[in-house]
């Protein structure tokens, strides 16, 4: 039996709470942020199981911490729960300049414009031959049969990996965001956890060190072990930048390929405007980002005093940026709660940060997303979705574990 | 009102009127020039208003101060060139009146 979350109005504002992952697995964050945009738009919450921490839920003041990443340092931890000690992972995320911009650049390239330009083609034939192979008139899970398998392919592409052992990266990717407290994780423990990414470490470790062997190639294990930015990695630190370009390598886009049906199922007004107009996939693939909003929220930690909404900030105090709440701010985006596949300048969303942190991979996620939309509406234009997914348990990655679905026959 | 001189990556030009004050990024959205996408809408925060500033131009644009918001966000943008400059950096004034920028093989 589950509890009955309090009402958001009725409890005291500094008993406010939005970092609890029960808010996200049950989808019922909204009230709680609507009412902070209000009254404490930069909002101390005194005490969680997380600590002590600065929500900040308005747009405005989400990128002014953002483009101030000499005050609001990524150092070591970007969200909410610390690492756990003695089993720190350093990633670039995690760093702020120089050395973040040195490692960033390294795998840039693997994601940006020209490359993408090479990658179209192989996207949508496999694109294409998955939607082909999906079932008729049968209830199937749409986050295994769709999300997952583009989402793993694009994964074991960029990383080279072996194709048949390419759900093994699912996996560890599913393994790094697992929050071990939920009943469904993977891994039950941290040091379980680590445990686990020893294993991803050693597996693509020995893919690093045989390709180090080889002339350059254009996969990111080629790319990191070639580069003087990243070739001498010491482990954890290999560790970690292997867990985040695995993560932000795919799971992100997982769960926009299952919210934008989900989306769509909830407004058939706009579905059918879709069918009506294929081109609006261009406005509908960045509305889909900001209304599902795949990170839920990054971290920041002060290092000066500063002022931030009419708040005084200390130094070594946690600031936490609320992607979801930012990108529902009407004062920075009309009509914030309805998804609407035709918005204008539907790109300004905080979905995939702004500021020398903002996502890398965020124009190949576009491009996968365009290539899904334009490849099932002329083969399958109507998919009902038979239930909810079923949400991850986590305050950070805005996961949808499963969605089942039925193609009806013509 | 001065006029800016965009030009895409396939080679297309586009001649535009851009108020004084306003930026080359926002003259650009706003008469639907393509190729500068602007997702921040002008916070210097996302380079995606890329461009390369013709090289006859650069006294009168100039170039972003080292260690400032626009340097190190260009740092990551592909292809950059010692010409590139983020579009909602540049204020229009009357002495750009004239200005050619050319837009990247793509925004990232």
């Amino acid at each position: 039996m589950t509890t009955q979350p309090p009402d958001a109005y009725s409890i005291p504002l500094e008993a406010i709470d939005v970092s609890d992952p029960q808010l996200y697995q049950d989808d019922t964050w909204y009230p709680y942020f609507e009412r902070l945009r209000r009254e404490a738009p930069v909002h101390w919450c005194r005490e969680s199981r997380f600590g002590p921490y600065w929500s900040v839920s308005k747009y405005r003041d989400i990128m002014q911490v953002e483009v101030n990443h000499h005050l609001y340092s990524s150092d070591c931890a970007i969200s909410v729960l610390d690492p756990p000690k003695g089993l720190e992972r350093q990633s670039f995320i995690a760093m702020d300049p120089p050395k973040h911009d040195e490692q960033r650049k390294v795998v840039s390239p693997a994601v940006a414009p020209g490359n993408l330009t090479n990658l179209e083609g192989l996207i949508r034939e496999r694109t294409a031959r998955v939607l082909d192979g999906l079932p008729r008139n049968e209830t199937f899970d749409w986050v295994d049969r769709v999300s997952i398998e583009l989402t793993t392919m694009m994964l074991a592409t960029l990383f080279d990996y072996p194709w048949d052992d390419r759900r093994q990266l699912t996996y560890w990717s599913d393994v790094v965001i697992a929050n071990v407290d939920a009943p469904d994780s993977p891994v039950h423990s941290e040091e379980e956890k680590f445990a686990e990414l020893t294993k991803m470490t050693d597996a693509l470790g020995k893919l690093f060190n045989e390709r180090a062997q080889l002339p350059p190639k254009f996969d990111l294990l080629s790319m990191l072990a070639h580069n003087g930015a990243t070739r001498d990695m010491p482990y954890r630190e290999l560790m970690g930048n292997l867990s985040l370009l695995i993560v932000g390598g795919n799971d992100t886009t997982r769960n926009s390929m299952t919210g934008g049906l989900w989306a769509l199922s909830q407004h058939p007004q706009e579905y059918q405007k879709l069918r009506d107009d294929p081109t609006l996939v261009a406005t509908l693939v960045p509305e889909i980002i900001r209304y599902i909003t795949p990170v839920i929220h990054m971290r920041r930690t002060a290092t000066q005093e500063a002022e931030l909404g009419g708040q005084h900030i200390r130094v070594g105090d946690k600031v936490v940026m609320w992607y979801v709440s930012g990108n529902r701010d009407p004062d920075a985006i009309e009509d914030p709660d309805n998804f609407i596949i035709d918005r204008p300048r539907p790109r300004q969303h905080l979905s995939f940060g702004f500021g020398i942190h903002r996502c890398v991979g965020n124009r190949l996620a576009e491009l996968q997303l365009r290539i899904l939309w334009e490849e099932l509406l002329p083969r399958h234009p109507v998919i009902e979705v038979l239930a909810p997914p079923r949400r991850t348990y986590s305050n950070f990655i805005h996961g949808m574990r499963s969605m089942p679905v039925r193609i009806p026959l013509h | 009102m001065p006029k800016v001189t965009y030009i895409e990556y396939n080679g297309t030009e586009h001649l535009v009127e851009v108020p004084i004050g306003l930026s080359v990024m926002r003259g650009a959205v706003n008469n639907n020039v393509p190729g500068i996408d602007a997702d921040c809408g002008g916070e210097c925060a996302c380079a995606t208003c890329h461009v390369y500033v013709d090289p006859a131009w650069l006294d009168k644009t100039g170039t972003p101060v080292p260690g400032s918001q626009e340097a190190s966000m260009l740092s990551f943008a592909a292809e950059g060139e010692f010409n590139s400059r983020l579009s909602c950096q540049i204020a229009m004034r009357e002495e750009l009146d004239g200005l050619i920028v050319r837009m990247p093989q793509g925004q990232h």
